[in-house]
């Protein structure tokens, strides 16, 4: 065996690299090797705490100490003071904002209570190809439960008391829906599970099934036996080939241990799950139009009423649930409806996943309790904007959702206060934007997605969505004028206002929201003809600086259309006339020569 | 294997089956396992999960080394795929990220054999339920 006994990790995350990580690491090496230690103590560079705040961040195995803000002329005192004599260095430790008291090691951190994994509980633990793994950790318990000891409406109390509410977008309060469904006699009811994550960068509801595939037929069972449906079915985008590989061997496994088939745990209780496949059209998200997708018809949204719960799949009441609500429901009947509400804010309980992605340094899958900030997530979680850039926008709720900006930071997430801000919680995608976005790109960026996605069924939603890009387009090539601005913001109203579904009524939101948080850059850009984060080729214009210039011709032998002249060592000139904004010119000057403005 | 006719088989069988996978988390087992989690959703794949994982069982194998590796679903890294767990008999599990074959050699021949720890540890920053 070796004979190292300590090791001493030092963030190598991009913040605390910044602040100097790398120097500590090297004078704690230099320490080590004074004090002729370096056999029993290893410097170790890792990947970031999520604690870029406080950083540069020291932590020492075995005994978790937490080191927070370590300078390099820190290091002799570590390894003096902890490393051979034992003893912390108290003014190092992280300190406790509330309680203002020092933590000693990791364990004891409030910050590493942010993220509480209920819908991922299983996610990267067990083995999702495997049932035993599942069922060690409690699969089917809850299930088991339900058939022995409750009635279908006691079990829907239990989910109303617990206050869960859809995670798929919408937040309709998961207990009423299955009530409803209950409620409505028929001699053959459906469970649908919706896994049609569409929107761009969420990855929430595929990590599930991927990770934890028995969670969500666990949660079906269930909601079939609490609304008297004994056939489930899943309808999965089939660009999730993983996913569905997993679920088949998922239901092929508890088939064959008999936690779904017929008589469950011999109470008679029979339970069927079928998948569905969909082709990959956004709007089949929406529960009609999925709905019409799996009958096999085109997959448009129909006026509700009637709901699901009334007439869906094949005429006959459907509960339609995604994947995530599925996943928390198993914990909440094993745990109880008061252990669930007492997570989160007063209307949203319980914790929501997001995927992180964009300009942030921790791209990834979090589950947060709802409440928390987006500066937590974002800066804290997240580990902050990449490349040390500044903040910009966080864009929530896909494309149907909106902007939010720095002002935004510290409001609590849930369903509510997002809808305020003028976003939406949406599925739990959520994109962070630097300075170097420009914000009317972004929303002609949305939009360009939901005019490719809108079924075309309902004119607002066809037409009013291609005009919002027409003018979005105008404006981006510097062609835009002040009326465009209020059209804009009317014709969105109306799309609102009139389309036939959740797709329309929410596409404008992208629009509206920029509009409102960055209303500065929609005139500069109409005004100035300027893009302030250079994104919009067409308002670009690329200079030479006759100082910097030393006529090397570099540039003019790069362009492609020939629009650089100038003599040999004399500074050179673009004809913008002629310029195409390709930018290789830019790219080839090796004096800094050619500035963008 | 039998089929689950009731509950009483359901938590009969997990009580067993936890006691199988504790016995293999907390190192009790006299073979003392080494047990390897390996991310394999779809973005862990598509940074090439499945051909370290495929090393990893090989190279254990070759060197004598008893472990487990298991396929896992998503740990939430994904800037940092691939992702592996690894549970030395008695410690507590270290995430490690970035790991190709050359870091998985690493990783093997230091933190597994030595109880070194290595470059590309992740901290994790979360609480599960349990």
């Amino acid at each position: 065996m070796s004979t190292v006994k300590m090791h001493l990790l030092v963030c190598g995350g991009t913040g605390c690299v910044s602040s100097y990580s790398p120097q500590v690491a090297e004078s704690l090496i230099k320490e080590l090797e004074a004090h002729g230690l370096q056999d029993e103590c290893k410097v170790v560079k890792t990947g970031c705490f999520g604690f870029c705040e406080q950083g540069p961040i020291v932590k020492v195995i075995p005994d978790n100490t937490f080191y927070t803000k370590v300078a390099p002329e820190d290091a002799k005192e570590i390894i003096e003071e902890h490393i051979i004599k034992g003893r912390k260095v108290d003014r190092l430790l992280y300190t406790d904002p509330k309680k203002q008291e020092h933590v000693p090691d990791s364990k004891h951190m409030e910050f590493y209570k942010k993220q509480i994994r209920i819908a991922l509980r299983n996610c990267g633990f067990i083995d999702p190809e495997n049932i035993e793994e599942a069922i060690a950790r409690d699969a089917y318990s809850a299930l088991g439960k339900c058939l022995t000891e409750l009635t279908p409406q006691e079990v829907i109390d239990i989910i109303k008391k617990s206050g869960l509410r859809g995670r798929g977008g919408g937040g309709f309060p998961t207990g009423i829906k299955w009530e409803i469904a209950a409620k409505n006699a028929s001699d053959q009811k459906y469970v649908v599970c919706n896994a049609d994550e569409g929107d761009p960068g969420a990855f929430m509801d595929r990590s599930v099934l991927e990770g934890d595939p028995h969670s969500v037929l666990e949660a079906m069972a269930i909601c079939g036996y609490c609304i008297g449906a004994n056939k489930g079915l899943i309808y999965i985008r089939a660009e999730y080939p993983l996913a569905i590989k997993r679920l088949k061997i998922a239901i092929k496994q508890a088939m064959e241990y008999g936690v779904l088939g017929d008589d469950i745990f011999g109470t008679g209780f029979s339970f069927h799950i079928e998948l569905r496949y969909g082709a990959g059209a956004f709007v089949c998200g929406e529960e009609t139009a999925l709905i019409h997708s799996m009958e096999g018809q085109r997959g448009e949204p129909t006026v509700k009423p009637p709901f699901p719960a009334e007439a869906g799949y094949l005429g006959k009441p459907t509960n339609v649930n995604n994947v995530e609500t599925f996943a928390n429901v198993p914990p909440i009947i094993l745990k109880g409806a008061e252990w669930f509400s007492s997570i989160g804010t007063e209307r949203s309980k319980g914790t929501k996943v997001f995927a992180l992605a964009g300009k942030i340094n921790n791209v990834g899958l979090i589950e947060v309790p709802m409440g928390i900030t987006l500066r937590e997530v974002i800066f804290e979680i997240g580990g902050g904007i990449k490349n040390g850039k500044k903040f910009k926008a966080v864009q929530t709720g896909g494309p149907s959702g909106g902007c939010l900006t720095e002002t935004h930071l510290d409001t609590p997430i849930d369903f509510d206060n997002l809808l305020a801000a003028g976003s939406m919680m949406g599925s739990g995608g959520m994109i962070v934007m630097d300075e170097d976005d420009c914000m009317v790109s972004i929303a002609k960026f949305f939009l360009e997605f939901t005019v490719e996605e809108s079924c075309g069924k309902c004119s607002p939603c066809r037409i009013g969505n291609k005009r919002l890009y027409e003018i979005l387009d105008k404006i981006t090539q510097g062609k835009g004028t002040m009326e465009d601005l209020e059209l804009l913001r009317n014709l969105s109203e109306v799309i609102k206002d009139t389309s036939l579904c959740g797709l329309g009524q929410s596409s404008p939101n992208p629009v509206l929201s920029t509009l409102t948080n960055f209303w500065d850059e929609y005139v500069e850009h109409v005004t100035e003809k300027k893009c302030r984060a250079g994104q919009c080729t067409a308002l670009k214009k690329y200079i030479i600086d006759e100082e910097a210039c030393v006529g090397c011709t570099a540039c003019a032998r790069a362009c492609p259309v020939n629009a650089i002249s100038g003599e040999r060592k004399m500074p050179h000139n673009i004809n913008q006339d002629i310029c195409i904004k390709c930018g290789a010119c830019y790219e080839k000057c090796k004096f800094n020569a050619i500035f963008i403005k | 294997m039998n089929k689950i006719k009731n509950l009483d088989d359901l938590r009969k069988m997990k009580q067993d089956l936890q006691n199988k996978i504790k016995l293999r988390e907390r190192g009790d087992s006299p073979e003392a396992i080494v047990q390897i989690k390996v991310g394999m959703a779809t973005s862990g794949i598509a940074s090439g999960a499945k051909e370290v994982m495929n090393y990893l069982i090989e190279e254990l194998e070759k060197r004598n080394i008893d472990a487990v590796v298991t396929q896992v679903g998503d740990m939430g890294y994904c800037y940092a795929e691939p992702t592996i767990e690894v549970t030395l008999p008695g410690k507590e599990p270290v995430v490690f990220g970035y790991v190709n074959i050359a870091k998985a050699d690493e990783i093997i021949e230091k933190y597994i054999k030595n109880g070194e720890l290595v470059e590309g540890i992740l901290p994790a920053n979360y609480q599960s339920i349990d």
